[in-house]
């Protein structure tokens, strides 16, 4: 019982990460109809992002939640304009090479600077344990785990309360017929793609303190974070937070109870979601 | 109001529409006739912006649209109702209605939406994909009138609905009509097109091969229908 509750906080914890990332990848999938290889970059970026800030600048942690996102978002934004907008009239496995390309950029550039073993961060705003007796939450953790529900919650009101939330949902679901009831839709697609990278940074920020800060951290996760996207439904953006976090705990679970698929429980549970539903937990078939 | 001068298109290699002229004038309401695959849809999306004219023009209220995007054409007052209705299964009734953004003078105020199509209002908060079809219909057509478009693009509206929501469609077309709104309508139910409409373009193989008055297609119906294939 003890270690079932540890592990499933441990999920969920690993969920909140998946969570935040599939969110951004559902929201640039939905509107750009663009995979975005370059998520799991933007995650190690982000907490490189950290790092660099607390080395060179002396700015901590809260001062990287910040500005890191932020500066991403903006780079983000700078790149659809210049590069991925250009090839979004083509053939999506254009832009399929271009983000994959910018990844695989991103990674070499960072080893070139910080070699391949991982970077100390030591500036978790908070330490220590919630001690329950049987079994303890390190508070970073639960906060991690506690910032990413909020951060979750505020996209699904932005969504589902507001006038551009209504907009980027009816862009998602039929993007050609949205233009033919009034609506620039191309005029939202930059931001869309810049919240979705920022996403990706926080989470590669809230990484920093607790997981191991190298050039290779995203590229690890983001495989996992394909997967968590297609059992929810590609460009569904609830179905991906559900997945995000569901998936986050089924695989700490299934860890402790049958260690043998550990690697690969994710993917045996995709295939089967795809076995029954193709377009995922979800989705809808494709409109346009 | 609407003309539409030697617009020809194609999907590749496949030319679809061929040198297609047609009016639609003030409070005129016009129907497009053709066998299945005659290019009706087509010449609709090439009037909205959705498909690429290869030749010829449109103009609207004396505008030239070539260079228009789709978002503008319909800012400018055209209103799409397209063959599959458009609704968006995942907005609420009352979003897929306050969808597109009502800047004309003759929009419809929300209150009038209501007393016209009172089902859409018992429905407000549902999303658009638990409707029936015949709401579907129903918020397809309030959704543009709202805007206060001008010229609606109808796309098979009564297709597979009951006599009564037809009848009701009907009603609402001749009421929008009074208004002077033009209405290009695409329409296989000869005897329904009959009622709301002035004239009849018939379309085969992307060209316009008749043009008809009303009257005419009462005295054909006969005719008309076994050439359509119904
Ligand atoms: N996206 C597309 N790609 C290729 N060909 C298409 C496409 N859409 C339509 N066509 C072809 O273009 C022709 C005209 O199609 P269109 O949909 O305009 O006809 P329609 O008169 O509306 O027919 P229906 O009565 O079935 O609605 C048809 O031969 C159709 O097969
Ligand atoms: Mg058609």
């Amino acid at each position: 019982m003890t270690s079932f509750l540890q592990q499933a906080f441990n999920g969920l914890v690993s969920g909140s990460f998946y969570a935040l990332l599939a969110l951004g990848l559902a929201v640039i999938f939905g509107m750009l109809r663009v995979v975005n290889f370059a998520h799991g970059a933007i995650y190690t970026l982000g907490a490189f992002g950290a790092v660099w800030l607390a080395d060179s600048a002396g700015l901590g942690f809260w001062w990287a939640l910040l500005l890191v996102p932020v500066a991403l978002a903006i780079a983000g934004t700078l790149a659809e304009r210049l590069l991925i907008h250009r090839l979004l009239a083509l053939d999506p496995l254009y832009n399929f090479l271009l983000t994959f390309g910018i990844a695989l950029v991103c990674q070499d550039l960072l080893r070139m600077r910080y070699g391949s073993h991982s970077q100390p961060y030591e500036h978790a705003p908070v330490t220590g344990s919630f001690d329950l007796g049987l079994f303890e939450f390190p508070r970073y953790q639960v906060f991690t785990l506690g910032l990413s529900v909020v951060v979750c919650l505020a996209v699904w009101l932005l969504l589902t309360r507001t006038r551009i939330g209504t907009i980027v949902r009816a862009a998602i679901e039929r993007p050609e017929l949205t233009r033919a009831f009034g609506i620039d839709t191309g005029r939202w697609v930059t931001p869309v793609f810049g919240f979705g990278v920022g996403l990706a940074a926080l989470a590669g920020v809230l990484a920093a303190p607790m997981r191991a800060v190298n050039s290779g951290m995203g590229a690890d996760l983001i495989i996992t974070v394909f997967a968590v996207v297609v059992i929810g439904g590609l460009g569904s953006v609830f179905g991906s937070v559900v997945a995000g976090f569901t998936i986050g705990m089924l695989a700490a679970l299934g860890n402790l109870y049958f260690p043998v698929l550990s690697q690969t429980s994710v993917y045996l549970l995709m295939a089967v979601v795809l076995l029954i539903r193709p377009a995922g937990l979800f989705g809808k078939e494709e409109h346009v | 109001m609407l003309d539409i001068t030697g617009v020809s298109a194609s999907y590749g290699e496949a030319r679809v529409l061929d040198e297609v002229t047609l009016q639609v004038g003030d409070g005129e309401v016009v129907t497009l006739v053709g066998r299945n695959g005659a290019g009706k849809t087509t010449l609709l999306r090439c009037v909205m912006g959705l498909h690429r004219a290869m030749t010829g023009r449109v103009v609207f209220a004396g505008r030239d649209l070539t260079a228009v995007p789709p978002h503008r054409r319909a800012r400018l007052g055209i209103g799409y109702v397209p063959d599959d209705r458009g609704i968006y299964a995942g907005l609420s009734v009352e979003e897929n209605l306050t969808l597109p953004p009502a800047t004309l003078a003759s929009a419809w105020p929300l209150p009038r939406i209501y007393d016209t199509f009172p089902v859409l209002a018992t429905r407000r908060r549902l999303p658009g994909g638990k409707l029936s079809g015949g709401e579907h219909q129903m918020l397809a057509l309030a959704r543009v009138l709202r805007t206060g478009a001008r010229v609606l693009l109808c796309d098979e509206p009564t297709e597979g609905l009951a006599p009564i929501i037809v009848d009701r469609i009907g009603e609402i077309l001749r009421e929008v009509k009074r208004d002077g709104v033009a209405v290009l309508l695409v329409e296989q139910n000869l005897r329904f097109a009959a009622t709301v409409a002035d004239r009849h373009y018939l379309l085969a193989q992307g060209r316009i091969v008749e043009s008809l008055r009303n009257a005419e297609v009462r005295q054909r119906e006969g005719e008309l229908l076994a050439y359509l294939g119904l």
